[in-house]
This record gives structure tokens, sequence and C-alpha cells, in this order.
């Protein structure tokens, strides 16, 4: 039977380091290829070994696709296509293919520059790997080889990011990444049409969470801000380069706007200017109201949100900083954090999620001593808050994506096992699908019946349309045919056509019964009393009297003659074609138990 | 599978397919030419043109004065200019299912199919086309909009008294279906019925069709289009570039192994080099500036003038102009110059390449940056304190009728030191400047087409490989001002079928399948039997379910057990229902096999005689005779069923069943 096989190698019952392989039809797909915050050795890579020890990459994976630019689902990228070995098909959409090689780079100089890691990639590894990318278009359909093809649709997490349908034969995968089904203020949701796969694959970072209203979140933040600015204190918020910082930067923009506030809001590294730059350019992928206004007033272009120097940190007084990365794991804004983190009249806001492992993780977990770098001990006075402002779909956000997407199963990754094994079981109640949640490295089969497509010839479907024109849903059409199979290729075709494309020729197989009858009449009176008879009985058949004699009912023909000894005796001749055999057959026992006694 | 071809305009399309059960229309172009026959819209009063005499027939008549008028040695309508329509009697335009649009230039009829025809389906579109194509409609209406007429004219349309005209308004065909400019509220209607698609993406047609955009190169989101069953494939090709301005490339490819190829929207002026007329344009313009005249670029706000800007990006540095003021005078000139930033995915790689730095794609946005453009919704306001000469002005329309560039032709056209550059190809020039002449000031006709020449398309034909190509008239013969150049037509094998407006085609191809789908559990229960070597036959008896034209084949549902307690049914209530049909049958009997066959089943008396086509076996005891000859047998018994049925199966292991 056949069989779609799926191994996460990263983002297994984990989140960090997407990387899932896919074998559908014959075709190995990888699906993201990220490396995992948390670690800083072997780990933060997918153990690519498990596709295969000793051969060429290229050889095993028909394509690679990446859902978006966030490192946890790109990271590994040049490690994979330029250090393993990997020269196939790269594919993720325009915005990912500008944004990428920069995070890649800017991920490379922290690892390199700053940690002094040798055996990593270069930046010429990022420029060779992205020239094997292939950019792809919202909805377009890209035929990979002949068999395989694959489709994306907008996932409104971050700036180009996509879901992936993935179909080859009549078998198909939807492959979410990450994922947001509410708009915000600068991206738009996602949307799926109803393609029905065999199996959906959807992130679950937020499996268990149904987050209120976004206008209350960001009521709270506002107000978080504006009382630790109002109170003199500092406020660090470490975000992503690109994604929730826009977003935040527009409602803190309006914010200072509306108020006329003076603290000076600062964007951390010389990516700011770039990013809103790419905001500008791919204005066509972010929300409606965006799209709409840009050549009036263009969103991206702030008043109040200056870039930030290193300096500025110990200026007195106070301020807002948004900084890079993220989940505090390196970078500028975890030298803030150290600087501001002993003031209890400083705030610290994470708006995103955190790995396991991250200085973030550890504050939001409750930690208030942290051992840094050098033995090192961090005390954490200043107020911790997280927000969650990270565009992943809640638990009402997948299951409105099920419903959209009917899928046939459904598969979690991207989430931590607790929190899957809930939706889990809530997917399938709801939904009566199975749902899987493999860990790193585990294989799940998923047995796929799909009907197989066949040429029928027009001549026959016409045939039996015309027939069934007023369908009987009690009593369905039978049609009949002869399929025809050569080198792959499947046509049904009715059986005289059959027969004459292989050059056959027909065999007629005929009956003919004698029915004896007691009946002393003429013969024609005979005929005469069968007929009537017979009109009697089959009333939805058509029964007809010949002039030269004989009875029709449909393709079966009647003769009478006497006998050739007894005149009272006749002899009826029934005679049928294999093809009417049952009615023949039927006829013949109906005629043997003679004629009704009275026929006027 | 029909072709409505609704207008004669070959570059200005509209045709509608049959296509299966579907009705799709190919584009609404809207032919503008018409407008070239009424006086120009003056933004600012204009003494001449309000003063001119009225038209007096022959016979001296003078009924018709207040709506013609002489200029310059022609007659003008003098009323609000209109435009021809597609044809909209050939077929009753609300059984249209969807309308396909190729570029923005094909759609500017939309509104008036859309929102005067019933017209209740889907517009597919990309969003450049989209974007842009709005941006055009808005500068049409608007500049029309802002000029009130008092009148319009009609009553020169009358059949008798179109005749009386002099050329060409005697001339003007299907003036009956002229109509003035639609509104804006008609123009949102219009688009709002736009559904966005992106190239290579695959529509679903009611399950019957599908429909599938595909880069063109001639524009941005520019498409051709592929209509296609499981079994047929129409290519729609309107307007296609070979050349590498802005737009992606066209895609060849995906037009290969077409049924019909519908031809359309080819290069307007054959016999000019695209890029030797924009020398020759960049060349005019820097004489006439450094002469110290002004220059006017009738345009359209988006298109070949982001090429030209380009050009001139590279070009006035070196020219030494770098002191002359751009102008772009347009409604949506703002708008034109931002949307071409933001439309990446559409665009040639090398552009592609510049946003992934990120850089805007366009260096016009540096000439704004630095002053060297400038762009101004009219000529009041802003402008007019900005204005200085001499400089570059490109604005619209490119009829010359109405539009800014209107007031520009009456300011600049009597000093020879100036010069108007025609570089849009839709419009004659001379019939352009008629109600301006005499002129003084110098014309330059550098027409840019980017669009297929014929030795492209031949070219193009030889690499898809259509099997019948259908084409307008027009591309059939020579043009009728040069009718010995031969070469300026399609030539191909077999020859073009072509159309004209208001006629209908019947397009030469036949189906002859159709995709059906097997379940899986039906095709579990088929019993595959090889035939021949590589070739096996499975018998299908399966019901059909038939829904949103997609058709599916079925287990038949298990026939319900009669119930056990119940007596046994009279023979005779029992009338056979539908059961299954038995299968044709082929393949002969061997008689001494079938003979030793009815042996081994009992039959002790059976003798074997030879008749001319075969023999006749018979079992004298039960008085049965089976004839049987090479493509036929026949079992004739008396009425003993289980003796006939038992004969029956032992024939039936001969044959083989279909």
């Amino acid at each position: 039977m056949p069989e779609i096989k799926v191994t996460p190698l990263g983002a297994g019952q984990d989140v960090g380091r997407s990387c899932i392989l896919v074998s559908i039809a014959g075709k190995n797909v990888m699906l993201d290829c990220g490396m995992h915050m948390g670690y800083n050795d072997d780990r933060r890579f997918p153990d690519f070994s498990y596709i295969t020890q000793n051969g060429r990459l290229t050889d095993f994976l028909d394509c690679v696709i990446i859902s978006h630019f966030h490192l946890d689902h790109c990271g590994a990228l040049p490690y994979f296509s330029e250090m393993v070995g990997y020269d196939g098909p790269i594919y993720m959409t325009h915005p990912t293919k500008a944004i990428c090689p920069i995070l890649l780079e800017d991920y490379r100089k922290i690892t390199v520059d700053k940690k002094g890691e040798t055996n990593f990639f270069t930046s010429q590894m990022i420029k060779d790997c992205m020239k094997k990318v292939i950019a792809v278009h919202l909805h377009q359909t890209v035929q990979v080889d002949e068999e395989l093809e694959i489709k994306a649709y907008y996932a409104g997490h971050v700036l180009g990011a996509a879901m992936f349908q993935i179909k080859a034969g009549c078998e198909s995968v939807v492959y979410t990444g990450d994922y947001n089904m509410t708009p915000d203020r600068h991206l738009g949701a996602a949307w799926i049409d109803k393609c029905r796969p065999d199996l959906l694959i959807s992130e679950s970072t937020y499996a268990t969470t149904i987050r209120d209203s976004k206008r209350c979140r960001e009521r709270d933040f506002l107000k978080k801000v504006h009382e630790t600015v109002e109170r003199g204190g500092k406020v660090l918020i470490p975000v992503f380069a690109l994604g929730r910082a826009q977003e935040l930067c527009i409602l803190l923009e309006t914010f200072w706007e509306r108020m006329n506030l003076k603290a000076p809001i600062y964007f951390s590294t010389g990516l700011t200017e770039k990013a809103n730059h790419y905001y500008k350019l791919f204005i066509t992928w972010t929300n409606q109201k965006i799209r709409k206004t840009f050549v009036q007033r263009n969103m991206f272009e702030f008043k109040h949100i200056k870039a930030f120097d290193r300096a500025f940190a110990d200026n007195p007084g106070p301020m807002v900083v948004f900084a890079t990365p993220g989940m505090l794991h390196a970078g500028q804004s975890l030298q803030i954090f150290r600087k501001w983190a002993g003031n209890e009249k400083n705030m610290v806001i994470m708006p995103g999620y955190c790995v396991q492992g991250t200085v973030g993780h550890k504050i939001l977990s409750g930690q208030r001593k942290l051992e840094m770098e050098g033995r090192q001990i961090l005390e954490v006075k200043m107020q911790v808050e997280y927000m969650s402002f990270s565009a992943h779909a809640d638990a009402k956000g997948i299951m409105q994506l099920i419903r959209q997407a009917e899928p046939r199963n459904v598969l979690l990754v991207h989430g931590e096992a607790k929190k899957m094994e809930f939706l889990k079981q809530k997917i399938e109640q709801e939904f009566h699908v199975n749902c899987y949640m493999p860990a790193n490295g585990e294989t799940t089969t998923i047995f796929t019946n799909p009907s197989i497509p066949v040429d029928i010839s027009l001549g026959l479907l016409k045939r039996e349309t015309a027939i069934g024109l007023l369908p009987d849903v009690k009593k369905p059409k039978l049609m009949h045919g002869t399929l025809i199979m050569k080198d792959n290729s499947f046509r049904l075709v009715s059986p005289e056509q059959a027969l004459k494309e292989l050059g056959l020729t027909e065999h007629q197989l005929r009956f003919t019964c004698r029915v004896h009858i007691q009946d002393p009449r003429k013969e024609h009176e005979t005929v005469l009393r069968v007929y009537n008879h017979l009109k009697g009985v089959l009333k939805d058949y058509s029964v007809q009297h010949l002039p030269d004699g004989s009875i029709t009912v449909e393709s079966i023909l009647i003769q009478a003659t006497a006998h050739s000894e007894d005149q009272g005796t006749k002899v009826l001749l029934v005679s049928w074609t294999y093809q009417d055999e049952e009615l023949g057959s039927y006829l013949t026992s109906l005629l043997k138990k003679g004629l009704p006694q009275s026929t006027s | 599978f029909f072709q409505y071809c609704l207008s004669g305009h070959p570059t200005l399309p509209c045709n509608v397919l049959k296509f299966k059960s579907t009705t799709i229309m190919l584009d609404c172009g809207l032919d503008m030419t018409s407008t070239l026959n009424f006086l120009p819209l003056p933004l600012v009063q204009s003494p001449r043109l309000s003063k001119l005499p009225g038209w007096v027939l022959k016979d001296g008549s003078t009924f018709l004065d207040k709506e013609l008028k002489e200029c310059s040695g022609h007659v003008f309508v003098d009323s609000v200019p209109e435009f021809c329509l597609p044809e909209t009697e050939l077929l009753d335009l609300s059984t249209v299912d969807v309308i396909l649009i190729s570029n923005y230039h094909c759609m500017m009829a939309l509104p008036y199919i859309t929102e005067y025809t019933g017209f209740t389906g889907t517009v597919y579109a990309t969003e450049p086309t989209v974007q842009i194509g709005r941006l055009l409609m808005e500068e049409l209406v608007n500049s029309i909009e802002r000029v009130p007429k008092a009148q319009s004219a009609s009553m020169w349309k009358n059949k008798e008294v179109q005749r009386l005209l002099p050329a060409p308004l005697k001339d003007a065909v299907e003036v009956s279906m002229w109509r003035k400019c639609y509104t804006m509220p008609e123009v949102n209607a219009a688009l709002s019925k736009i559904q966005l698609v992106g190239y290579s993406q695959k529509i679903e047609l009611f399950g019957a069709v599908q429909v599938t955009p595909l880069s063109s190169g001639y524009a941005l989101g520019s498409s051709n289009w592929i209509i296609q069953s499981h079994y047929e494939k129409v290519s729609y090709v309107s307007g296609s570039s070979l050349l590498t301005t802005h737009p992606q490339p066209m895609d060849q490819a995906s037009l290969k192994n077409s049924d019909v190829l519908i031809l359309t929207g080819l290069t307007q002026i054959p016999t000019a080099n695209p890029d030797g007329m924009v020398g020759e344009f960049c060349s005019n313009l820097a004489m006439t500036v450094r002469n110290g005249g002004n220059v006017l670029v009738p345009c359209y706000p988006s298109g070949v003038i982001y090429d030209l800007l380009e050009c001139l990006y590279q070009y006035i540095d070196s020219a030494g102009l770098s002191n002359v003021p751009f102008y772009f005078i347009s409604p949506v000139a703002n708008s034109s110059l931002e949307f071409s930033q933001i439309f990446a995915e559409w665009l040639c790689h090398n552009k592609q390449t510049k946003v992934y730095l990120p850089e805007p794609p366009f260096p016009h946005a540096e000439l704004i940056q630095t002053n060297k453009l400038k762009h101004y919704p009219s000529i009041h306001g802003d402008f007019s304190n900005d204005f200085k000469q001499p400089c570059v002005v490109f604005t619209g329309h490119p009829s010359l009728r109405f539009g800014d560039v209107v007031h520009f032709m009456e300011l600049w056209g009597k000093s020879s030191l100036n010069t108007v550059i025609f570089t849009e190809p839709d419009f004659s020039y001379l019939d352009a400047l008629a109600p301006y002449q005499p002129l003084a000031m110098k014309c330059v006709y550098c027409p840019i087409d980017t669009r297929l020449n014929f030795i492209q398309v031949s070219k193009l034909l030889k690499e898809v490989q259509p099997l019948h190509v259908v084409c307008p008239e027009q591309y059939t013969q020579p043009p009728p001002t040069q009718s010995h150049r031969t070469d300026l037509m399609i030539d191909c094998q077999p020859p073009p079928m072509s159309y004209r407006r208001a006629e209908v085609l019947t397009l030469p191809y036949k189906r002859r399948y159709e995709k059906i789908e097997i379940m899986p559990e039906l095709a579990d229960s088929l019993v595959p039997l090889e035939i021949k070597p590589g070739i096996s036959l499975a018998t299908v008896s399966a019901v059909l379910h038939t829904k949103d034209n997609k058709h599916v084949l079925q287990l038949p549902p298990k026939p319900p057990q009669p119930p056990a307690s119940k007596k046994r049914k009279r023979v005779s209530d029992d009338v056979p229902e539908c059961k299954p049909l038995k299968p044709l049958l082929s393949g002969s009997i061997p008689v001494d096999q079938f003979v030793q066959t009815l042996e081994k089943h009992g039959f002790s008396d059976v003798k074997v005689e030879d008749t001319a086509k075969g023999h006749i076996v018979l079992l004298q005891e039960a008085e049965t005779l089976i004839q049987i000859e090479e493509d036929s047998t026949h079992i004739i018994c008396d009425n003993d069923e289980p003796l006939r049925v038992k004969l029956r199966d032992l024939v039936l292991k001969f044959l083989q069943k279909f």
C-alpha cells in the first residue's frame, strides 16, 4: 500500500533546529534546515548522517524547502549544502531568499568573530549556498521534476513566511512552517484552500494556549513600557531584527506620537534600516492596510525610533531599546541585559518564545541568579515580563487551519511534547483523524489509499451518463467497461472498443431452449397468448410481437412451432445471447410453468 | 469548442472561448483610436479651440455645426471623447464564467463588460496587472472628467448622416458601439471582481478546466494563459516580448504541446527596432534641450516610461543634461513610480537581485531623490511654481486628445525649438497631431513596441509546435501599406486560422478521453489478465458517480441478503433486476479439447459432425446440439436449466471475457 514516511531530524517534540524528512511516492523532501539556539555543540545542527552515511546528499534528496528566514528554520543551510554537500534545488519565497543570507551572516559573525569558533561555515559558503536557491511565488505550482510539485501559501508568521504543499502522484503533504492565523499590525493571516492533503505537518508552539485578544496584549505592553519610562527606568526588548521588531516598532511609534512622549526609542543593530527597507520593497507581503496606504504613507519609515549606539546604554534617564537577538543568548541584547539587570527600576520584556538553554528561557522560568561566562554570577533585579507577541497560531488557530485544509492525518512538530499530547487528543477527538507527534529520529509511516486516475473513453462515459440522466439513488446504474493496462497507462473503454483495439473478434455465445406448452390452439393463437402473458408480467420490458409471428423481449427471440408428433403441444424456441442470460433463463422458467388459464 | 471574436483590433483583443462546459473571455481590450476623431479637451481655456467654425455640408445645411467643427483642415467631433467597445451582441455576455486578463493594456474595457452585461463571473489577473490597470483607468477617468463638456454629440452617428461626412469620419466603423468613458465607481466595482493570481498558479474552473497564467515578458505582471483539460490544451499568447527589459522573461517552454495556440498582441511597428528607437529618443531629447528647447513625451503612466527613465538615468550625465528638470505629470505619477518598486517578484533577474541588497529595483528612485525627476498630479498646483524651462515633460494621454499633454501641445507647439517625441505605438502620430496643425514644433516618431515581431513569432512557433494557430486576420497578410513585405505576416504549417471582428470560429480538435478515478476498494477487486505481452485487461463493473465535473467509479453496492425466514418467493415475482452486465467474449473453441472436456464431465455419447464453417457437437441422449464456429457457439437444448448452465460453463472455460 502506498505510504508517506516522516522523520524529524529536528523539531520533533521540540522547538528549534526544524528539519523534517518526508518520503512521498518515492520522492524525498527535506523541510527546513534549522539550527538550535539552545546548543553550542554538534546538537545545534540536524544530524544529516541520518540521510546517508557516506553517499552524497544530492542523491538522496529531491529538494529542500525553507519555510521562512528564522535561523531555527534555515540556520544550518550553509553547513548542510556546503560543508556536508548538497547541490540539489532549495526552494524559498523571494523575501526569504532576500533576508535569509543576512541573518546567516549575522549568525556566522556572532559564532566565529565573537565566540571564536573555527570549523564553521564562511561568508563565501553562505553565498554559494544561496546560489542554489530557487525563489517561488505564492500559489505558483513549481514542478521540481516530472512527478514532484510544490506550492507555497501565505503563512503570516514573518515577512515571506510560507506554508508548502508537496504533491507527488495522487498523494500530498502540507508543511505549515511557522504560521499565524490572526492578522497583526504588519502581516496578514495565514491562508490555505481546502486542499485535503494526506498529511498536514503543523507547528504547535502554542499548542495549549488560547491567547486573549491582540488588543489587550498591546494595551498591556504599552502600559508596562509607559510606566517604566515614567519612573525613569530603561526598557529592554530583545527581538529578532525582522518580524516582531517591526510590529512593535509600529505600535510604539504610534503610541509615542499619540501621547507625545519624549523618551528615546532605539533599535540596536545596523540591520534596522536595512530591515525596514526589505519591508518597503516587499510590501506586497504585508497586510492589506499597509499595502493600500503605502503610496501615501509608508508604515516602515519611523520618526521616533533611532539607531542605537553601544555608548547609549550607559546614558542616564529612561529609554526603550530594541536589541537582537530575541532569546538573549548572545550579541547586543545580552550585553545590554547584563548592564541593566541589576537595577529594579528597569524592565526586560520578552515578546516571544525562548528555547531551552537560552538566558531568555532561564529568566522566564523564574531564575534570578544566572551563571555567566567565567563563573560570574549575575543577579537579576530588573523586572522580567513575558508577552507573547510571537506570531504563532494558538490552539484555536491550529484547529482553524486543520478545518480549512481538511487533512486525512495530522503530524505535530515544533512544540513541547506535553503540550503536543494535549493538542493531539483534541485534534483526534474533533476531526476524527490520526494525529502523530514523532520525536527526533523517529519515523512515522502513514498509509495512503489513493484512488487511481484512469482515462475513460468519451464514448463510454457519454453512453453511461446518457443512461443515467435521471440518477436513481436506490438503484445506481452499473457501468461496464474494460480497463486496458499498457506501459503504465490505464484506459477504460467499452468492451467492444477493447476487442477492436486488440484486434480480436467477438465470440458469440447463444442459447436456444425448447419449451413445451400444452395448447391445442393454432400456432398464431398460442403466440398471441404467450405475448399477452409476457406483456402482463414484464411491465418494464419491451415486449414486441413481430409481423413474422415471433416475439421479442428486449433482445430475446421467441418462436413457436407445432410439435411434430403431438398437435396439442406447441414448442417454443427461446433464443438469447450470453449477455442476456439472466433474462433468457428467467423467460424459459416462466414459460415452463405454462400459460395462465384465463386469457381472453 | 468555439471562439467568439469580439474585437478586431489585433493588440487590444477580446475573444470568448467555449471550452468544455465553460465560457472564458480572453482579455477585454478597449479600442481608443476612436478618440482621434474628437477635438482635444483643453485644460486651460484655449482661444483657438473654442473659436473653431462649425462644419457645413456641401449643400449649405448647418444642422451639424454644433457637433462637428473644422480644425486645421479636418473635421472633428466636438464632444466628450468616446471609445469603441468590443462586440456585445455576438453572444450573451452574462453567460461568461471567467475573464482572463493578460496585461494592463488589455483590460481597459473591463468596466463596460462587468457592469453592463449582467456578468456574474470572476476575473483573473496578476497583482501588478490589477494595480497598474487601476492606475491607467484612474488617469483616463480623471483626464476626461476634469474637463466637463456640455454636449455629447450623437446626430452625426446616424448612418444616413455619417455617409455625408468627410473621411475619416465617414469611414469610422462601429460608431454605434462607441461609448463615453466609465466612472470611478464603475472602475472600482469592476476591479472588485478580480481575483489575484500568480504565474504558474493552476486555477481550477468548475472541475472541468484548468487555467494557468505564464510570464509573457512584455510588462509588469503580463501573462499568457494556458487553458487546458486533461486532454486538450489551448495556449493564449497575448502581448509577449523576448527582449530583456524590466519584466520577468517570457515562459516559452510551458506553451509546448498545445492543440491550439491563439496568437494576438504582436508588435504594431514590425519594422522598427526598439533598441534603435530608444537611442534615437535619447539623442533627439538631448539635442532639443541643448538648443534651449523643451521636450514633450506623450506617454502612458506605466510601462515603457520606466525603461526610458532608466536609459536617461544612465545617459543624462554623459550628455550633460544633469541640470535639466524632468517632469512626470499624471494624477497617478506618484503611485506608478512607487508601485514599480514593490513588484520585485515580477521583475527580471537583475532587478530582483537589487531588491535582495536591498535597493529599489528601478533607478528612478535615485532620480527622484536627487531631484532630477519630479512628479506632479497635474499642471495645476505645485507644478506651476516649480516649472522651469527648458525641460522634459512626460505626460499623457498619447492620443493627444485629453490629459495634461493637451496643454503642452498648445503651449509649445508654436516654437520650432521644442520637440514632441512619440514613443507609444498605439496611435498614428500624424492623426494625433492633426488638430494642432500647423505646428512649428519638431515632431519625432520613435515608437517603442517590445512585443513579438514576425521573425520571433516564427521562431517561437517552431519551438513550441502547436497543432493549430489562430490569429487576427491582420497577421495573415502583409501590412496594407507594405504589401510587398510578405515577411511581415505569420508563416506556419498548417496555415493559421484567421478571425475578424464579430466572427465565430470552430476550433479544430476533438476530445476522445476524459479522466475518471477508480476508488481504491474497486481497484483492489479488479482481476487483471495479461492478454498480450505487456498488455493486461480487467473488466470493470462499477457505479459511476459524477460531481462537479469529476467522475469517480465505485464498487457496486452488495445486494441485500434476502431475509432467511421468509418463504422463497415465486419465480415470477422475481423479475430480474439490474444485474451487472455480462462481459463480451472472445477466442475460439478447439473441438477436440472441447469434446474431451465433455467426456470428462460425464457426457458419454458425444458425436461430432463437420459443417461448412465448423462443427456440430451432438449430445444424443440429452437431445442437445452445440454448433461451434470460429466466432460463435450456439447451444440448443431442451428446457433443462442445470444442463444448459453446465454446458455454458464448459464453453466459457475456452473463452476470454471482456
